[in-house]
């Protein structure tokens, strides 16, 4: 079974991945998958009936208010960072946590997912990862958590500077 | 000035210790240069024709003494011994090795320091007002908000992957000192009739390939509501600016795309769905922040000096320096002295170890430990005595600082072109030498009067030519440098692309050709026209004539 980093209390384990994600063109496997945007909109709600848990790939230009109705019973949502460059994903990974309350779970899939860009996907409300650097998940937690301080609230329970100078942190 | 605490230092600390990881897994090989290439540009490191450049962030153009000599010491131990500053109050250096770049941030780091986003498709270096708190002219001190915007930007998490770079200006005066316009968020702090502070919004200036001036998308917005306005703005431009064309890809271009009313739609929708009690800074640290920007110690004085004014009368260099570099303080027996680093035939916005250790001592006992970057590549000492002003131009004078041609024709911005620059298409520095050159007469330039010169080495723009009064634009002809003039151009708060005059002109033609340029201005101007007010009324007839009347 392919392995995926996961954030845990405080780290980052390596724990199996029960989804197998289904290509458009492929034919429907057993056990729990993660469908394309069109596809799930299509098939989803016949697919779910068979007792399985379906999650949702959003390309890089797949907005989350398509999803915003399904939340609920979606358990995870895969955002596809094409390009190292490309960070539309991360607005969706805010957007989800905070905006529409998504509580399920938020991976970075994709070729360029690498452990500098852990410490921003974390703070974005992204808990799961399939790098493509190899890191290790004690390697993705350290990069996610280098920084002792932030400046912003983000979807992440992090205080922000001013925030702990409000509480007398800074003397 | 601010001052950073506890928590700002450990930040720093931290930030540093990330990139000399880094550079240790480079230089061990565990990642090649396509995988260091971000990370470095995340730290200002460029790999330019020669050597590493550096490009240290100062954030709205503020410096005091500690950190001057700190840029002193580095451009001695770590560099040929000089700096350039930019138009965006950053300082470059242009021949940095690798290895040494932990110990330079950490160096940096000591007087709170860095080279965060100023690289990058990032929120970069905020700059501001360069005579912010020492003009009158201002409604607030625009200082406080670019601060505040310097904290909420520092790595962003959301918006540290955006399609392009993202650059925003703070002003506070009706007189705009920063090419508001220019920027792709430009804010201008006004008082609302009811007396409440406010910011117009300005979205979607920038140069580049595809000038535009920026349009404005609220003409108020309440100061404390900041935060989350500009997150709106940032999301909707992280969301549905453009990422498949890097010359295409500024906010400006989406702007274009949408129309300022759709755009601004889309904005405040945005606005009206964010949590802005998790944005918008607490009241308790908006007045922190201001704080540190109260009056310094400012001395009881009269409002005029006689030591300096019988220095003025017998001294015809001090009375020439005061008339261009020296304005109006808001207090009392000070005033705000422009240091011009555009000698005659230097390169325009360098500055050596020396000069800029001169500056930290002159801050130091003149300027209540203050100097300023402006965008236009000079310096500013904002908090001057008159009584001081003729020791201090004497010490200017001996680090040969005191150029009395503030904008004046040899006031020029160029970008480093191909004497450095690996995009550039042409040199831009020794063309703006051989222009300062033909008017090192100070009394002809001063007849001149302001005339805004600025060179870009290539359609990047770095040198801001678009808005020049006379804009020169570096091109390739078949391996050849060839120069495009543009004239009419504005960076201020008139601001205005200007417009191309003909043809590309042969290295060896620009410097006559701006000579026939001011000889056109002398002959047509009406009263206390400037160059850009003649040229606006006389439109670019007379002037092309001139500069191609030979070829007909």
């Amino acid at each position: 079974m392919p392995k995926l980093i996961r954030l845990s209390e405080g780290g980052a384990e390596l724990v199996d991945d029960r989804f197998t994600t289904v290509a458009d063109d492929e034919d429907i496997p057993a056990g729990d998958i993660i469908l394309s945007l069109t596809r799930y909109q299509a098939e989803g709600e016949a697919l779910a009936g068979s007792g399985r848990d379906i999650g949702v790939l959003l390309a890089g230009d797949e907005a989350v208010e398509a999803l915003v109705y399904d939340l609920p019973r979606i358990p995870v949502i895969a955002l596809s960072f094409v390009k190292y460059r490309d960070g539309r994903h991360y607005s969706s990974a805010q957007l989800l946590r905070e905006r529409y309350g998504f509580k399920g779970e938020i991976r970075a899939v994709g070729d360029v997912v690498l452990r500098e860009q852990a410490g921003f996907m974390v703070r974005c409300g992204i808990d799961a990862f399939a790098p493509a650097d190899g890191s290790t998940p004690e390697q993705w937690a350290a990069a996610a958590a280098r920084y002792r301080h932030v400046y912003q609230r983000a979807a992440d329970a992090r205080e922000p500077i001013f925030a702990e100078r409000a509480e007398g942190r800074a003397e | 000035m601010y001052q950073y605490d506890a928590l700002d230092k450990e930040f720093l600390a931290d930030r540093s210790a990330e990139f000399r990881h880094q550079v240790a897994r480079r230089l061990a090989g565990e990642i090649n240069e396509d995988q260091f290439k971000p990370l470095r540009l995340m730290n200002g490191l460029y790999l330019q024709l020669h050597a590493y450049m550096l490009r240290i962030a100062i954030p709205y153009g503020t410096l005091n003494v500690a950190q001057l000599r700190k840029l002193a010491w580095i451009a001695r131990t770590y560099d040929k011994g000089y700096g350039h500053f930019t138009t965006r109050t950053n300082l470059q250096f242009h021949w940095i090795k690798l290895r040494d770049m932990p110990d330079i941030l950490d160096a940096l780091a000591q007087v709170d320091l860095h080279a965060i986003q100023t690289s990058g498709n990032c929120i970069r270096n905020v700059t501001a007002d360069p005579r912010a708190g020492a003009t009158a002219e201002e409604v607030d001190d625009p200082r406080v908000w670019a601060e505040v915007i310097r904290q909420w930007s520092t790595l962003h998490p959301e918006f540290s992957y955006l399609p392009r770079k993202f650059k925003i200006a703070v002003t506070a005066s009706a007189k705009d000192r920063t090419a508001a316009r220019t920027h792709d968020i430009g804010l201008s702090l006004r008082r609302e009739r009811d007396g409440t502070l406010g910011f117009e919004v300005m979205v979607g200036g920038g140069l580049g390939r595809t000038p535009y001036i920026g349009k404005t998308v609220r003409e108020h917005l309440p100061v404390d509501r900041l935060l989350s306005y500009l997150e709106a703005i940032l999301r909707v431009y992280n969301r549905h600016g453009r990422r498949d064309n890097p010359a295409k890809a500024r906010i400006k271009i989406l702007l274009a795309q949408l129309g300022v009313e759709e755009f601004t739609r889309q904005v405040e929708a945005e606005w009206a769905l964010i949590d802005a009690s998790k944005v918008d800074l607490p009241d308790v640290e908006l007045a922190r922040i201001r704080g540190f920007f109260t009056r310094p110690d400012f001395a009881v004085l009269p409002r005029v000096s006689a030591a300096f004014d019988a220095a003025r009368a017998a001294d015809p260099g001090l009375a020439r320096f005061a008339r261009n570099n020296v304005h109006a303080h808001k207090v009392a027996g000070y005033a705000i002295v422009d240091v011009s680093l555009k000698a005659i035939g230097d390169t325009p916005g360098d500055a050596s170890a020396e000069q800029l250790e001169t500056l930290a001592d002159l801050a130091e006992r003149y300027s209540l430990g203050e100097a300023r970057v402006t965008h236009e590549q000079n310096m500013v000492l904002p908090h001057v005595k008159l009584d001081d002003l003729p020791a201090v131009y004497a010490d200017l004078k001996a680090a040969g600082l005191a150029s009395p041609n503030i904008n004046l024709v040899s006031d020029i911005i160029a970008c480093p072109g191909l004497d450095y620059c690996a995009l550039a298409n042409a040199r831009a520095i020794p063309v703006a030498q051989d222009i300062a050159r033909r008017f090192a007469d100070a009394d002809r330039a001063e007849l001149v009067g302001e005339l805004k010169i600025k060179i870009s080495g290539c359609i990047n723009a770095c040198g801001h030519h678009h808005v020049g009064h006379i804009g020169i634009l570096g091109v390739d002809k078949k391996g050849e440098e060839f120069y495009q003039l543009t004239l009419g151009g504005s960076g201020a708060e008139d601001a205005e692309v200007g417009k191309a005059l003909g043809p590309a002109l042969p290295a060896n033609q620009v410097g006559r050709a701006i000579e026939e340029l001011v000889e056109v201005y002398l002959r047509e101007r009406r009263g206390e026209e400037r160059f850009l007010d003649t040229f606006r009324r006389t439109g670019v007839e007379p002037f092309k004539e001139a500069v191609y009347a030979e070829a007909h």
